[in-house]
């Protein structure tokens, strides 16, 4: 209830002060198990990702994100749990009797949707850094979930880090054709690289310095 | 009714639009061989822009003006999403957008002192200032040379649009400013369908090859012929307008709308992209669908302003 009211108010001012050009929409996954597997710039990703989501389905699509940040303190972590109903990941595991992506093995298991951010920060915006490897174990476990790439452009440009001032910019948002499991890590994690790369090289993007 | 005259008009539109329709789908029906499903996607947004207009026409000059307001947000937003900016610019673009509901408070409050000169003396001075506070100077000039053009283009020249429609009714023209601006949409709108129309049909010479390979002096020629006609027919409905003065209007809608149309093509040819966004369908941005009004909106204005208030 309090996470489709908020993305009511997010949807509209993402049509108003974002504007999305979204291409091939329809390969977004309409329900799970499935991995949406995302670049990461700023903390507009997930919301928009999520915007682009018709309400009901809101509940079954669950965004992966740092403990470390979004679980900090007890208000954060109310928001992070009821509103945006985030799956926390430690980042760095001190604790080694348990899997860091037990909560998201779970969320599959029921038939959910992840979407994921493997470069783990948001860092420099709009510049791509390598890819960590927890997408892979999760598509090694749950083969038959499709692994669907989306690239974003813009929104770092928007919101970067460590800024509160929105300014607002069009943003792009290019979904690729869905990855399945194929058979190891190494390769797995190569062609979602490649995805990337040719999803990324689709338009001549304004320069930022 | 005093506004009787914009009424009819309006139906006149709505008539020209089913019109284009009944064409699009016979010329579908017939040649089912050839793809015409972006001259239909096109249409289909003709429909929608055709719609809201009439809505703001009909419903009010304060929603009119709100409307434009909205309309230079996004093309300014198309504006800054596809040019190069710097990221230590964030801030100045945030102050370039908040000059937009500041220009047109101008418009809705009739202060045409503060209205002329609020972008180009105040905005201009300011931008700089703004910028040079990131006390980052490598790129400044380009920064604040683009940033102050988008802002000319797209807030500056398409609220003079805006402003015609507080310019209030004459002895001669019962339709007022509301008249005045549908001549001008009509007129700068129509212009482009048919300079493009004529160029599909007879384009043989090209005008401006290095920077818009499609249009040629056919197109733009029969553009012109057919503005004017438009022009002299429809003026004493919508304009207090002569003849003579909606022929020179016509005219002056023609050449202007194809320099705006022209320009805003160098521009991304520039940056190499062929359309300024995808919002409307079968159109592009919203760049793509005002470039000729950028230019034909301030010029007749002021033509207008000097001859007849």
């Amino acid at each position: 209830m309090l996470q489709k009211l908020f993305y009511i108010f997010v949807k509209i001012g993402v049509l108003f002060l974002l504007g999305l050009n979204v291409r091939r929409k329809e390969l977004l996954p309409a329900s799970g198990p499935a991995i949406i597997v995302a670049n990461h710039n700023s903390h507009l990703d997930t919301m928009v990702l999520m915007a682009l989501m018709p309400l009901s389905k809101l509940k079954d699509i669950k965004p992966v994100a740092a403990a470390d940040y979004f679980f900090s303190n007890p208000r954060k972590a109310w928001i992070s749990e009821h509103v945006l109903g985030i799956i926390p990941v430690e980042r760095e595991r001190k604790d080694k009797t348990w899997d860091p992506l037990q909560g998201c093995y779970d969320a599959l298991e029921k038939g959910q949707v992840l979407i994921l951010f493997p470069e783990g920060s948001r860092g420099e915006p709009e510049q791509m850094t390598g890819l960590k490897k927890g997408v892979s174990f999760l598509a090694e476990k749950f083969p038959q979930a499709p692994v669907v790439p989306v690239f974003t452009h813009g929104l770092g440009k928007a919101l970067p880090k460590g800024t509160f001032l929105l300014v607002p910019f069009f943003c792009d948002i290019f979904i690729g054709d869905a990855l399945t499991w194929t058979g190891d890590r190494a390769s797995f994690m190569e062609a979602l690289k490649d995805r990337f790369a040719a999803l990324s090289k689709e338009k001549n993007f304004a320069a930022w310095e | 009714m005093t506004l009787f005259p914009l009424h009819g008009a309006l139906l006149g539109i709505w008539a020209i639009l089913g019109a284009a329709i009944v064409i699009v789908f016979w010329l579908s029906r017939k040649n089912t061989g050839k793809d015409y499903s972006e001259l239909v996607q096109r249409t289909k947004s003709w429909w929608v822009m055709i719609a809201i207009f009439t809505l703001c026409f009909l419903v009010s000059e304060l929603l009119s003006i709100i409307v434009f307001a909205l309309i230079s947000f996004l093309a300014l937003k198309e504006y800054f999403s596809m040019i190069p900016t710097r990221r230590a610019d964030r801030r100045v673009l945030f102050w370039a957008y908040l000059a937009i509901p500041v220009q047109y408070f101008w418009v809705a409050d009739a202060y045409y002192g503060m209205f002329a000169v609020f972008i180009p003396v105040y905005m201009f001075l300011f931008l700089p200032f703004a910028s040079l506070l990131s006390q980052q100077t490598e790129g400044f000039l380009k920064a604040v040379g683009t940033l102050n053009w988008g802002l000319m283009l797209c807030v500056f020249s398409i609220s003079h649009a805006a402003f015609l429609l507080i310019l209030p009714p004459t002895g001669t023209n019962s339709a007022g400013g509301a008249g005045l601006l549908l001549f001008l949409l009509f007129l700068t709108q129509f212009n482009d369908v048919a300079q493009y129309t004529w160029g599909k049909l007879f384009g043989k010479r090209k005008i401006i090859p290095g920077v818009s390979p499609n249009k040629t002096w056919e197109g733009f020629l029969g553009g012109v012929g057919t503005t004017l006609v438009l022009a002299v027919l429809t003026a004493p409905i919508l304009t207090p307008f002569s003849w003579e003065y909606a022929a020179a209007a016509g005219v002056l809608i023609a050449l202007a709308g194809f320099v705006g149309d022209v320009t805003v093509s160098a521009l991304k040819r520039d940056l190499g992209i062929k359309d300024a966004g995808s919002l409307i369908p079968g159109h592009g941005g919203i760049l793509d669908r005002i470039d000729s009004l950028t230019f034909t909106a301030p010029l007749f204005f002021h033509f207008t302003r000097y001859f007849f208030y």
